[in-house]
């Protein structure tokens, strides 16, 4: 009786699993170092920046010390993502996800005659996921390039790796200092996104001028990004007179923050600054006004919760809250097409704040292909992978939605605009428009 | 108590060297916390009121876990394995039970009806946390009856993995809000009425559960069962009804914990049983695994810690983000019991033992 029900559950696990390994398993890459291209001999070798010719005169394969990239013709070039798209930080992955699939679309999903393919990893906005994610794109030879990561923590962990593998990644919302300190920097790594070293000063300079309030407390959340954007608020505000009453720290997945909001209660302090995630930040929204001797504080956070979710889970709680993030309202025509195209394509207003940074991200990495790409007579495509980070370096007044993008040494690329938003409504249908307005500068 | 003892034969009355230097650490240990609380204390940077409100706060939190952990040491009691799923089994009610809710808050049915509405909810959570428990005792653990204590636990990890990312599947893998309860906003003197209710739910289910173990006959039989697996099946009682009968009372607990836990902290995800899960047993662990009394008592204990531990032990020494170190704490607690008390704070109820 049992016997077969048993060997029949089994049976169906088994199935499950394959199916489960089936979907997950990519088509193995063509490897492309190994075979030896046979190209005309009537061909001129394109001269590129960085490419030399190899000595054979007909060979038009460029060298490079980290490696050369060989798409033959009908091959795509790939261009993967390295996004936080699960969790509660999942908008924040999701929207910059948008941007990148816009910008291909503006290309005509082409690039010097060859289709576009993205591929993607899901980076989960903590180091283990950066990593994992970082170690299957290494793995890829097709990439090209990366557009990621979302969160600092994850390229903290995943930059390196991305680096050794000789591969380039481009981020369009990492900000924490760190990542383009000049002890720390790896040359794979550069980004469009504001260093956080302006959000905090701006930050600090609306509690401190704009709303004269100088008593602050600070909460983190452990991650590279909130940890230093507190210590950048908090040393800014020092600056500017204020004083900073208690510096705390929780954990991302603590649900229950009112004892934390206790302990600051205890020192009186007119704002606190979390420059964390969801869903921690929102639990925060939600209980800091319990408190007792926290009914009248003021609270304020930064790009990290410049989300609908924000609103929508912490409801009435979340109204009066202030919000740093990248300014959106002075970018110019080409962002309110880029916009208008967004709702067309996804049916609703952009959901985070690195839509755009993405767009340029992706654009930036485009144009740097174009720099060094060696296109051979029989049409494949050859892209020396140092040459493009160099091309990439070497951006300059590059025009992108956020503005004219000039890259640095270190691979700060961003034209930053910071601004403060606050919330007034709980009605998110008309993100952000219907539920946050913009109050400083 | 009497089980520990017997244990260990080293010989006459020799004094262990481990035996020694767990002590030693448990004794440093104490004297840390002891120190640190009475530095705290001296500072005085606290008022009576928020020493209070740290009590007020982690009862809440604890008697969640407590909820959550009668369903491990019930699972315990009868098969001695520890059902990793049931933190699973938690968020598998409070996730589906969102949709109940906010249905009913969009036809506007909760403001009219809160109450009837919470009940609603309650047992509909409830329900499907039990079918979701018996079906993983189905599948993941029954045919595994007779295998080496360590193969369900494994498959007890592979179901929780399973259930967790079949409803990121299902409901995607954001944060869903639950609507607010308009009765239970504001304040009942200085409590939160949310926290009221939850320690009233959690009251009222263990006087239920209590009547349930000791009245009926299904729970005379899960006793039975817990007490001697053999011997229950040589006095007819059918072992296997027992054992789902214990997965399908604790899952309903994890269920009504679930929604319990959203009133309280509104938000849920498919990951949320995970760390309630891990907590939930090390309760169990604390207060005696197999003892129902003992879950609840380590339930409360754990969550009081968690919340008033890093101010009392460590704002003495003017560490910075004490609030980090909060599982720190709840977890060398754990180690200091069991070096003290080995058995948990009431003692475990395993086989041999009389039962309550």
């Amino acid at each position: 009786m049992r016997r077969p029900i048993r060997s029949f559950t089994v049976l169906l696990l088994v199935l499950a699993f394959v199916l489960a390994a089936c979907q997950r398993a990519q088509p193995t890459p063509t490897s492309a170092p190994a075979a030896q291209p046979s190209p005309t001999p009537a061909a001129a070798a394109s001269p590129t920046p960085a490419a030399q010719p190899t000595p054979q005169a007909q060979v038009t394969k460029p060298t490079d010390p980290i490696g050369v990239l060989e798409i033959k013709p009908g091959e795509p070039i790939v261009l993967a993502w390295m996004l936080t798209v699960s969790g509660g930080t999942a908008q924040l992955g999701e929207d910059s996800k948008r941007g990148i699939e816009i910008a291909i679309e503006d290309l005509g999903g082409e690039l010097l005659g060859h289709k576009i393919e993205l591929v993607g990893e899901d980076s989960g906005c903590n180091p283990e996921g950066g990593q994992a994610a970082a170690t299957r794109l290494a793995a890829n030879p097709r990439i090209v390039a990366i557009i990621g990561s979302s969160c600092s923590s994850e390229a903290r962990v995943g930059a390196p790796i991305i680096d050794q593998a000789g591969l380039v990644m481009v981020s369009p919302s990492n900000t924490a200092p760190d990542l383009t300190d000049p002890a720390k920097h790896v040359e794979g790594y550069l980004r469009v996104a504001h260093n956080d070293k302006v959000q905090g000063r701006v930050a600090a300079e609306f509690v401190v001028n704009k709303l004269g309030l100088k008593r602050v407390a600070t909460i983190h959340d452990g991650s590279l990004y909130a940890e230093q954007l507190a210590n950048v608020f908090a040393e800014n505000v020092q600056k500017l007179g204020g004083t900073v009453v208690a510096q705390e720290a929780v954990s991302p997945e603590d649900t229950d923050m009112r004892p934390v909001l206790t302990r600051i209660a205890t020192q009186q302090p007119e704002l606190i600054y979390y420059p964390i995630f969801n869903p921690a930040g929102s639990y925060i929204t939600l209980q800091a006004k319990e408190i007792s001797g926290l009914e009248n504080v003021k609270l304020m956070s930064a790009d990290g919760l410049l989300e609908p979710q924000t609103v929508q889970n912490a409801g009435q709680a979340a109204v009066g809250l202030y919000l740093s993030g990248p300014d959106l309202t002075v970018l110019g025509p080409k962002y309110q097409e880029f916009v208008q195209k967004y709702q067309q394509k996804y049916g609703t207003k952009p959901v985070a704040g690195f839509h755009a940074h993405a767009y340029d991200a992706t654009m930036m990495i485009v144009e740097a292909i174009k720099k060094v790409a060696v296109q051979a007579p029989d049409g494949t495509l050859y892209i020396p992978r140092k040459a493009l980070r160099d091309a990439l370096y070497q951006t300059k007044n590059f025009p992108g939605l956020t503005g004219n993008l000039t890259c640095d040494q270190y691979g700060d690329c961003a034209d930053p605009k910071i601004a403060v938003y606050e919330v007034f409504s709980t009605d998110t249908t008309g993100w952000p428009d219907s539920a946050i307005r913009k109050i400083y500068p | 108590m009497t089980i520990a003892a017997p244990r260990r034969f080293t010989g006459g009355r020799r004094i262990d060297i481990s035996q020694l230097i767990v002590w030693a650490i448990g004794g440093i240990l104490l004297a840390i916390v002891l120190l640190g609380s009475i530095l705290t204390l001296r500072a005085g940077h606290y008022t009576a009121a928020q020493w209070r409100d740290f009590v007020v706060f982690g009862i809440a939190q604890g008697a969640i876990y407590a909820l959550i952990a009668l369903g491990y040491t019930m699972v315990y009691g009868v098969l001695r394995m520890i059902n990793f799923a049931h933190g699973e089994v938690f968020m598998s009610g409070a996730m589906t039970t969102f949709f109940l809710a906010d249905y009913l808050n969009r036809s506007g049915f909760l403001k009219a009806h809160p109450w009837i509405s919470l009940v609603a909810m309650l047992l509909f959570s409830g329900l499907v946390s039990m079918t979701v428990a018996v079906l993983v005792e189905r599948i993941a653990y029954r045919p595994l009856r007779g295998a080496p204590r360590l193969v369900p636990l494994i498959t007890a990890v592979g179901a929780s993995f399973f259930l967790q990312y079949t409803f990121r599947g299902l409901f995607g893998s954001g944060v869903r809000a639950y609507p607010a309860i308009p009765v239970l906003q504001g304040k009942l003197w200085v409590f939160q009425k949310t926290q009221v209710a939850v320690f009233i739910g959690v009251l009222i289910t263990l006087a239920l559960l209590v009547l349930f173990l000791q009245r009926t006959r299904a729970g005379l039989a899960i006793r039975a069962v817990a007490e001697d697996r053999e011997a229950a099946a040589l006095m007819g009682v059918d072992v296997d009804r027992a054992i789902v009968t214990t997965f399908a009372v604790g899952g309903f607990m994890a269920g009504i914990a679930g929604v319990l836990y959203a009133l309280v902290f509104v938000q849920v995800q498919f990951f949320m049983g995970f760390l309630p899960g891990i907590k939930a047993f090390t309760a169990a662990v604390l207060g005696g695994i197999g003892n129902l009394p003992g879950a609840a008592v380590g339930g409360l204990v754990l969550g009081v810690i968690e919340s008033i531990g890093p101010s009392l032990f460590f704002d003495g020494y003017g560490i910075r983000a004490a609030h980090q170190l909060k599982d720190v704490i709840a977890f060398t607690i754990l180690v200091l019991i069991l070096i003290f008390r080995p058995t948990g704070l009431l003692g475990e109820r395993l086989g041999g033992e009389e039962r309550v």
